[in-house]
């Protein structure tokens, strides 16, 4: 067994200072991926309740047919605004800024990322993508009204400021490659002794294939939207026909990036349900070479479905089938996924916790999500329902219901460790009972309004549309009530709640080895490996000696 | 019961072969997941056995969904494939889409705002847009197909029934996009007939303005919209921007034209450069009606 170390970055905790440097000064020069960890998390969840805060605008307006309380021009800037800040400042960074950052590093054994001041860097880079985004509705032309895809030529012509807005989410895509290129090479060099890559927890694996698809993907992104920018400033016809350029080929090149960045943000909310399944059903992960190279295949076949963005824009009708065929591939191993879960609970001997609860409610969520995906990647069904609200229906159920939910699971379950401080579990129930109905009650109508033909983006509609509109604004008001009291009952434990002990979850894999909140440098006696990640045999026999 | 359209009712069939499986398959998952939370749950099984996995089930959690999601497939495609094969004999109309109407055109040369269609004879659309990219939307037929600047695309349907369908706009473009809605009319064959033949001629001022959607922007009792307002418009001093200098130009002839043909040229003071070029879609004969109507506001 390896010697255990002494002084305060291996014995005390990272919330406290150490260093030359004391107060808010440490943390803006910190290199430690939990603080790192944090700083993402207080700005993300900064932009994402901005941006609930629109969506139940954009609900409120929808009420009723007519226009009640914006004019469409504010209407289509509040789905622009809440569609931009969720995704380039939410989700994509999501759970692999704020959890990768944390845990990976903690799971695989090691002292920190292999790049710390890189991490930084990534951070602020961050930042300044989001002060520009915000930027760009105070100054120059007005909010932009353009949809977060930005679609030429409309956002060619608009009058609105969209060329800094498009360069926000230039900036912001730097800050994606350089987390993809740290966790890359953390994953292949940092790993403790004895864990091959097979030997590696879930969440490692969702995040090396999430982190691969940054660092490819991004840069055909960042160069679509220079290339906007310059046809904006320059009037070079890129994208407009009016100066010779096509509009289907932005709609090309924004798709390459904007799906495979879709698994950008499930894969690694997938690796934590894997994470959260075997350790409350107290026994080792069903299938764990099939979930971790479904996620590779995931990652893979994901990037060459980007067309079923596109079936009515009139491309040849071969590679419409050609892309709905590989939709549906995409579709398989996503399968393999949900069926090894539910094996896992198999003969489990399970607990029920609030982190098992969201990973399920993450189950269902995403279920629905997936399966209300098959409708889109079949030709026939999706130009019905392209473009209607159907489809906003079905990327909030694998978007929140999937990749969000995934992060409030792993909030649940790792806040324990992040904060040294158990939540009060009553409650974290009640808010996800809440956080579930009304999830359903606003998001299924949708599906029925597609279904019936309600086009997305539309400030008013028919009056035929209305019963549905109506039941889902109510559900609007049920989920953000859910949402606040999961938020209030995790922040009041920082202070309030219980001390947690270093496992209290009975978690097998490495960050439940050190203390919560872990110490600066993460392990007093680094830790080897001689198992794979969910081998409960230890603890099982640790708990029957205490019990006799 | 029969659809609106000679192939929705292929498409619904496709939407409840799939829409029906998901309900089973959500179903099956979420019934399992109960019933091993319940049966597994550590009061009632205190001892876990670790299953590292099982290379039959993984095989068959693979191959069936494969089979599923081809026959899925397989539905998808058929169904699309008659979307796509317009029949020989199709009657040609011209989708023209711009900010934010529709107008339709015949092979008469007849325009209408709404598109009249004979029952039980295939319609082939060829869709058009005169500025940014809309979306050829008729829920009932389940037909959809964008009408993309620079370039024709095209489709095709068949109303089965008389009756009236909503015509929508499915791709953003803008202030008015929920507002740029058309209908369907579907009519007897032998009455579309006596209606395409009459009033096939040369549509007056106002009639082409409402048809080329002018009168969404524009309006001719003062009141200002996403355009200015025709009203006294003529022989009037009107403040514009052109190329990024203000100027004061009279509002004559000429400049009602250039207005039209190149409305991006002189942007008048305190409004976007939002329309579309009218060249191509209007003829000089056209042009002259038009100026004609708004001198008289």
């Amino acid at each position: 067994m390896a010697e255990s170390k002494t002084g305060p970055a291996w014995t005390g905790n990272y919330l406290q200072d150490y260093g030359r440097r004391r107060g808010l000064m440490a943390w803006l020069t910190t290199t430690d991926h939990k603080r790192i960890g944090l700083m993402y998390m207080m700005a993300m969840f900064f932009f994402f309740t901005v941006a609930v805060m629109l969506g139940v605008l954009i609900r409120l307006e929808l009420m009723n047919p007519g226009m009640q309380y914006v004019t469409p021009r504010v209407y289509n800037s509040l789905f622009t605004l809440h569609g931009v800040i969720m995704i380039f400042l939410f989700i994509v960074p999501g759970i692999p800024a704020v959890m990768g950052n944390f845990i990976l590093p903690l799971q695989l054994g090691a002292d920190d990322v292999s790049f710390p001041k890189l991490n930084l860097a990534s951070w602020y880079v961050y930042i300044a993508g989001a002060v520009l985004a915000l930027t760009s509705l105070f100054a120059g032309g007005g909010v932009p009204d353009t949809g977060w895809t930005f679609y030429a030529p409309y956002a060619l012509r608009s009058g609105s400021n969209v060329s800094l807005a498009v360069f926000a989410a230039f900036v912001l895509g730097f800050s994606s490659i350089m987390t993809g290129m740290n966790f890359i090479t953390t994953i292949h060099r940092l790993r403790a002794p004895g864990m091959g890559f097979f030997r590696m927890p879930l969440f490692c694996w969702g995040l090396y294939a999430t982190s691969w698809i940054q660092v490819i993907a991004t840069p055909v992104v960042g160069i679509t939207l220079l290339l906007v920018i310059m046809e904006r400033w320059l009037g070079i016809g890129f994208f407009d026909p009016a100066r010779g350029g096509d509009p289907v080929l932005y709609q090309h090149l924004f798709w390459i990036y904007s799906h495979p960045v879709v698994y950008v943000m499930i894969l690694p909310a997938m690796g934590v349900i894997s994470e959260i399944l075997p350790t409350f059903a107290g026994r080792t992960v069903f299938g764990y070479k099939a979930i971790a190279l479904s996620s590779m295949a995931i990652a893979i076949v994901g990037y060459m479905v980007w067309g079923h963005h596109m079936f009515t824009v009139g491309m040849s009708d071969t590679a419409r089938r050609v892309f709905s065929i590989l939709t549906f591939l995409v579709a398989i191993p996503t399968g393999i996924k949900v069926f090894n879960w539910m094996a896992t609970l198999y003969k489990g001997s399970i607990r029920i916790e609030p982190p098992l609860l969201w990973a399920l409610g993450f189950v269902f969520l995403f279920s629905i999500g997936g399966l209300t995906g098959l409708v889109n990647g079949a030709l026939a069904t999706d130009i019905h329902v392209h473009d209607t609200a159907f489809v906003v229906g079905h990327f909030h159920y694998t978007m929140f219901g999937g990749a969000g939910v995934g992060l409030f699971a792993a909030m649940h379950y790792w806040w324990p460790k992040i904060f040294g401080r158990m939540y009060n579990r009553k409650r974290a129930i009640w808010a996800w009972g809440i956080f579930m109905v009304g999830f359903n009650v606003l998001y299924f109508p949708m599906l029925v309004l597609g279904i019936m033909g309600m086009p997305r983006r539309y400030a008013d509609y028919l009056p035929r549309f209305h019963t549905p509109e109506l039941i889902s604004t109510v559900g609007s008001w049920i989920l953000v009530s859910g949402l606040i009291l999961m938020v209030w009952n995790l922040i009041r434990a920082i202070k309030h709640g219980e001390p947690a002990p270093a496992n209290p979850w009975g978690g097998t894999t490495l960050e439940w080895q050190t203390t919560s909140p872990p110490p600066q440098l993460n392990f007093a006696v680094a830790p080897t490996v001689t198992t794979g990640p969910y081998d409960h045999t230890a603890l099982r026999a640790a708990a029957a000696k205490e019990a006799q | 019961m029969a659809g609106a359209s000679s192939y929705s009712g292929m498409v619904d069939k496709t939407f409840w072969m799939i829409l029906g499986s998901s309900v089973i398959m959500l179903l099956g998952i979420t019934a399992t997941m109960i019933l091993f939370m319940v049966k597994y749950r550590r009061s009632r099984h205190p001892v876990a056995s670790d299953i590292e996995g099982s290379a039959t089930l993984e095989t068959l959690w693979t191959v069936l969904p494969t089979v599923l999601v081809m026959v899925m497939f397989y539905y998808g495609w058929a169904g699309f494939k008659v979307m796509r094969e317009t029949p020989k004999g199709a009657m040609p109309v011209t989708v023209q889409a711009r900010m934010w109407s529709w107008s339709f055109k015949y092979e008469n040369g007849k325009q209408t705002t709404e598109l009249y269609v004979p029952v039980g004879r295939p319609v082939a659309v060829n869709l058009e847009s005169a500025d940014v990219i809309h979306s050829f939307f008729v829920p009932a037929f389940r037909m959809k197909e964008d009408c993309m600047p620079g370039r024709h695309n095209h489709a095709w349907f068949q109303a089965e029934r008389e009756g009236v369908y909503d015509i929508m706009c499915a791709e953003y473009c803008g202030d008015k996009h929920s507002a740029m809605l058309s209908k369907v009319i579907a009519v007897p064959a032998d009455t579309f007939d006596v209606w395409l033949e009459r009033g096939g001629g040369r549509p007056t001022g106002l009639k082409l303005m409402q048809i080329k959607g002018c009168v969404a922007c524009h309006t001719s009792d003062g009141s200002k919209l996403v355009g200015p307002t025709y009203k006294g418009l003529f022989g009037s001093k009107v403040r514009v921007t052109t190329n990024g200098v203000e100027r004061e130009v009279l509002a004559d002839e000429d400049y009602l034209r250039r207005s039209i043909l190149q409305p991006k040229a002189d942007i008048v003071v305190g409004f976007q450069p939002q329309m579309p070029d009218m060249a191509g879609q209007l003829d000089d004969e056209d042009i002259k009606l038009i100026i004609d109507y708004i001198k008289r506001q």
